[in-house]
């Protein structure tokens, strides 16, 4: 069941002098896996990256990309990686395709493959109009772009991207969350974002950064049931009755939060329609009655807010 | 590796203006200068005629050219080096080298190839200068190679200290100022002492004009080649000792 792990992080901890930017984080990334960072600003997400790809040592931990470790054999892990820092690392007084060129001569791209493997990544990040152009006059997004197209020219194993789709225009987004996703088939992708839908649209895998520790992580799939809501929210004009909601058959209980206003929890199947009935026999007149769905953003909030107790840690 | 890193530096270099300027106006700085050290030595050549082992040509036209060449040099330099790891730094690019799989001994060696690469370049332009002269004349041919590889080390030993100036900051002036300040230091540095007991020995020896000029008397002294490969060494090593820390500290 088990897919080839490509990045294995132990126990990583990073101070900044006295201040801890990352404590005691451990993960695993495993082929065809998106991983999606989240963590509100200064959560230790790029910190965690730089020190995966090398440009910042841990100060405790263990780092395998692919099986080698990137203290022991910096060049060997170095070389499975494609990285997009939170700046795109361009050089801004060469052309794309000068700059592409040089990239692929780091990464030792062999001489016969480098036009065609250059040509590819143009093509998969939408660079081909622009080869002849200086990288300084080219708009952020397609700056952008050209990062990426870096990041995957020697088609390493683990591709990392810092806030890949900023400042790209939506249909850009569009265009880069699909190739993430078309990538993602084969290699093993890490990219850290502040949108949330960014998130449920592209990752497999979520994990929530807070405060440089990892509070949350869970698989795309787990999180979907999780959110799927098993609470029905009920607005009426006239005062309710408890005990005739619990009396239909699907209501497991009722919380009140005032006169007319109530959360039903149900198990299975969603009751609307008894309790639709039910409300429409009483003559309470319906207001609202809607499922009480709990968003990936939600959940984020809990989290990350100092103040909230961290209900959904507890329960998951 | 290297030499990728090296070739992409010295090609970055003449992308700005900055390398076009130097060479032109260094060139017309010291032809000047050459021609007017060919006159002084055209009006003293009846003379000199006379005299049993008298200086030659190479003494007195090219011994100071190459010796003005050295410290104009060290002014302009620091212009050139400035901006190798402090632009790299501003401008967040430092990271493609970080994250690709070279080391750090790669990217400082290719970094600092680059810049004497573009030095040399310009020592190749001057060397012509004298070597005109073998139209007209001959030159004393041990003293001129002396010189020019007396100039060569000086260059290289110029490239290493920029270079490693340029890793202790972000902003390019500072590294340039910087540079600047630490090779005149090195240049004067054996003027005091010099009629002091004791210190006569220590401070010409770290001077850089003590050894460059024993270059240019046509003395090939191993000393001397060995003081310019311990200066390159020495500040190769600091610049990636410093670079790997900076992954430490942040």
């Amino acid at each position: 069941m088990d897919a080839k792990i490509l990045i294995s992080v132990e126990q990583l901890y990073r101070y900044y002098g006295h201040h801890l930017a990352v404590e005691d984080i451990s993960f695993e990334l495993a082929q065809g896996e998106v991983l999606g960072f989240l963590g509100p600003n200064g959560a230790g997400k790029s910190t965690t990256m730089q020190m995966i790809t090398g440009n910042l040592a841990p100060s405790a931990g263990r780092i395998r990309i692919n099986g080698i470790d990137i203290l022991d054999a910096p060049k060997r892990a170095k070389a499975e990686i494609g990285y997009l820092p939170e700046q795109p690392p361009v050089y801004r007084d060469l052309t794309v395709d000068e700059y592409l060129y040089y990239c692929a001569k780091l990464h030792r791209v062999s001489k016969d493959q480098r036009s065609q493997v250059i040509a590819r990544a143009k093509d998969r990040c939408g660079l081909a109009a622009v080869s002849k152009r200086l990288i300084a006059n080219l708009s952020k997004g397609f700056q952008q772009r050209v990062g990426i197209a870096q990041a995957i020219l020697h088609s390493p194993a683990v591709v990392i991207l810092d806030e890949p789709t900023v400042g790209l225009d939506p249909n850009q987004i569009r265009d880069i969350r699909a190739l993430i996703r078309e990538l993602g088939e084969s290699h093993g992708i890490i990219l850290s974002t502040h949108i949330l839908p960014e998130v449920q649209a592209t990752c497999t895998r979520v994990q929530i950064i807070h405060q440089g520790r990892l509070v949350f992580s869970e698989s795309m799939q787990e999180l979907e049931r999780r959110l799927t809501s098993h609470v029905l929210l009920l607005e009426t004009r006239q005062p309710l009755d408890d005990a005739k909601l619990e009396n239909l058959p699907e209501i497991d209980n009722v919380e009140r939060i005032s006169e007319t206003r109530a959360r039903l929890h149900f198990a299975e199947n969603n009751p609307a329609d008894a309790v639709a009935a039910c409300v429409a026999e009483q003559d309470w007149g319906l207001v609202e009655l809607s499922l009480d769905r709990q968003t990936l953003e939600q959940v984020f909030v809990d989290l990350t807010c100092s103040d909230v107790p961290q209900t959904d840690r507890a329960s998951s | 590796m290297i030499l990728t890193i090296a070739i992409r530096e010295l090609k970055n270099l003449f992308l700005s203006p900055l390398a076009w300027a130097i060479m032109a106006v260094l060139q017309l700085i010291l032809a000047y200068l050459f021609l007017s050290q060919l006159d002084t030595y055209m009006l003293l050549q009846p003379r000199l005629a006379g005299i049993e082992g008298a200086p030659g040509v190479t003494d007195i036209v090219v011994a100071p050219l190459l010796q003005t060449t050295g410290f104009l040099l060290l002014l302009v330099a620091p212009a050139i080096t400035m901006r190798v790891f402090s632009d790299e730094k501003r401008n967040r690019t430092l990271s493609l080298l970080l994250s690709a799989p070279v080391s750090m001994t790669d990217i400082v060696l290719g970094k600092f190839l680059g810049i004497t690469f573009f030095l040399l370049l310009l020592l190749a332009l001057l060397a012509a200068m004298p070597l005109a002269l073998y139209a007209g004349t001959t030159l004393d041919a041990g003293k001129l190679l002396a010189g020019l590889l007396g100039l060569a080390l000086l260059l290289a030993a110029i490239a290493a200290i920029g270079v490693f100036m340029s890793s202790l900051t972000e902003q390019p002036v500072v590294a340039a100022i910087s540079t600047l300040g630490l090779l005149m230091l090195l240049w004067i540095i054996d003027w005091s002492g010099s009629n002091q007991e004791g210190m006569t020995d220590l401070l010409p020896y770290l001077s850089m004009k003590t050894h460059y000029e024993s270059f240019l008397k046509g003395l090939f002294s191993t000393a001397d080649v060995a003081y310019y490969l311990l200066l390159i060494t020495t500040f190769l090593i600091l610049t990636i000792r410093r670079l790997d820390q900076q992954r430490l500290t942040g």
